[in-house]
């Protein structure tokens, strides 16, 4: 199967049971919450290393936002509720709160409710106080600025995290070009963010190493500079530059379609093949089928 | 289709009709409905001596006529909804947990006393203690929400623990008395002694106050979680300006004759 001269393999993104949450930052400014939504998702690439994995998903307006005033949408995903309901605690507590002028609400209506203002009203230090709206609880600690104002608990859900494609090119140059316009036509959707620096991960990994203290190396099938050097390569020649694109979603019907945007976006002149990561299929829980994704359009 | 009551005969006496509620019209029949028993002064009357009872129940109640004279409309309610159309008596929504009333006219005293969850809605005024405690209680409203478009009289939310009023028009004196936690708006000018004896809570207004000088003033800003409140009034109905989501507020602190925990927030932006 081809995208114009994009070859797309036949093989699937193997994709993982998750939980996400959506949490909604405002602020006084747009520059303010999006710093905020800058800090909460750093160091959240991956739960290998950072325990959670978090995104931009999107702006939203003053007239959209709840409590009227700019905000910024943000996913952040983790291998479980409980865990999740921790790495919501650390991450508001040190990068929302701390944040000038900020308020951060619970973004999903439905899900497992998990308490994160509960917890972190205790930074209050009995000054604290509770307002109750609709049967939405939040609380109002009081802060250097005034008051921080959060949602009692936020809601999370089973999620998909994951889900990939792999966009093969010629040189760098060419294989960047493609992955910024996968990356900008996914961004658009909702739903998913794309964990990785501007949405892009050039450090594909494999399980395992030959180094026992590590569970995760250096996926050498797609290394260009390995070719020759390892029994199996997945490149073919002219092949000298892969980039990678991880999609976490709330649903796997947003995980899917946020693959087949990127894909048709990637398939660009200098790009050989578009694959996607997988172990086997003896890891994740969702095979995301290539062809079956293009094939439905 | 709604059951309609509808007041044929006006009573001599206030008509306690505490009869008149979803939880007790739900299992019964049009002809068991109109012969529940209410009181007129201290005599038992049946509920067809004073009104015409037509439709069915399907948990919505519409009430029609001049009811000044009907108390206890809707006590203890934990569902359905119920629509005066006009005026009501005193203590409408008693302790109601659960469901909606709307008044159309004006409500007298003691409209949603020791009220625990549900939501009253009054398009004109109300009379004295809206979400009160009764005398010699410790503990008024406990959750839900009350809403006045128009005027409230005397101690609005006295010993208030939890919930909403909110109150289009001005409020009497003592506002929020005794309150021990839960939110009281007053859009207009609230009368004096204003959250005396409040431990905690939050009581606010669009307009200057005369303050207590057992409150201390803590700051001027702009209190984040009220603009929660003025999209929600703005949903219902209330014309709220735009300026007020950005304050100032002024916040006062007290009464420091108690725990000096509660807050009276008013609009510095004027």
């Amino acid at each position: 199967m081809k995208i114009k001269s994009t070859e797309i393999v036949d093989t699937f993104a193997e994709a993982f049971k998750m939980y996400g949450s959506r949490v909604i930052i405002t602020a006084d400014t747009k520059e303010w919450a999006m710093a905020a939504a800058q800090s909460i998702t750093g160091f959240a690439t991956s739960v290998i290393g950072c325990k959670c994995e978090a995104g931009i998903e999107k702006e939203i307006s003053a007239e959209d936002s709840p409590d009227l005033r700019p905000g910024v949408s943000v996913l952040i995903f983790a291998m479980d509720a409980e865990s999740l309901g921790k790495r919501l605690m650390e991450r508001i507590g040190q990068c929302v709160m701390t944040c000038p002028s900020t308020a951060c609400y619970n973004g999903l209506d439905e899900g497992t409710p998990v308490t994160v203002g509960g917890q972190l009203r205790y930074f209050g230090d009995g000054f604290q106080s509770s307002k109750v709206m609709a049967e939405n609880k939040f609380w109002r600690i009081p802060v250097m600025d005034g008051e921080f104002l959060i949602d009692d608990s936020f809601n999370v859900q089973e999620s998909v995290g994951g889900g990939n494609i792999l966009i093969l090119g010629k040189n760098q140059k060419a294989t960047l070009k493609a992955a910024s316009a996968a990356t900008k036509a996914m961004r658009a959707l909702p739903d998913i963010i794309l964990p990785f620096p501007n949405g892009v991960v050039r450090s594909g990994s494999k399980v395992g190493s030959k180094y026992k203290a590590l569970i995760a190396s250096t996926n050498h099938e797609y290394c260009p500079t390995l070719r020759g050097v390892v029994k199996k390569s997945e490149l073919d020649d002219g092949i000298n530059s892969v980039l990678e694109i991880v999609i976490d979603g709330l649903t796997l019907g947003a995980v899917e379609e946020a693959m087949r945007v990127g894909m048709n976006a990637a398939a660009k002149p200098g790009i050989k093949k578009i694959a996607a990561g997988n172990y086997g299929g003896d890891l994740g829980q969702y095979h995301i089928q290539l062809h079956q994704l293009l094939g439905a359009e | 289709m709604a059951l309609t009551l509808k007041l044929h005969t006006q009573p001599d006496v206030p008509l306690e009709t505490d009869c008149i509620s979803p939880d007790r019209f739900k299992s019964l029949n049009i002809s068991e409905i109109a012969n529940l028993t209410v009181f007129h002064g201290n005599r038992q009357v049946a509920l067809s001596d004073f009104f015409d009872c037509s439709g069915e129940f399907d948990g919505d109640i519409i009430v029609e006529g001049d009811c000044s004279k009907i108390k206890h409309i809707g006590s203890v309610m934990s569902f359905g909804k119920i629509t005066i159309d006009g005026n009501v008596g005193v203590h409408t929504g008693a302790v109601m947990s659960g469901g909606e009333i709307i008044i159309t006219g004006d409500a007298d005293d003691w409209l949603g006393p020791e009220m625990l969850g549900g939501k009253i809605t009054v398009k004109g005024n109300a009379g004295h203690m809206v979400g009160s405690g009764y005398r010699g209680s410790n503990i008024g409203m406990q959750g839900g929400e009350i809403i006045v478009h128009g005027n409230v009289k005397n101690e609005t939310g006295h010993v208030m623990r939890r919930g909403l009023i909110i109150v289009g028009g001005n409020s009497g004196d003592f506002t929020g008395v005794n309150m021990l936690a839960g939110t009281i708006i007053v859009l207009g000018e609230m009368g004096i002694r204003t959250g005396a004896g409040m431990k905690r809570g939050s009581i606010i207004s669009q307009n200057p106050a005369e303050i207590l000088p057992t409150f201390s003033q803590s700051c001027d800003y702009q209190p984040s979680f009220l603009r929660h409140y003025y999209k929600y009034l703005k949903s219902i109905g209330f014309n709220i300006n735009e300026s007020f989501l950005d304050g100032p507020f002024v916040r006062w602190c007290g009464d420091s004759v108690e725990l000096n925990r509660g807050e009276i927030l008013l609009y510095a932006g004027k």
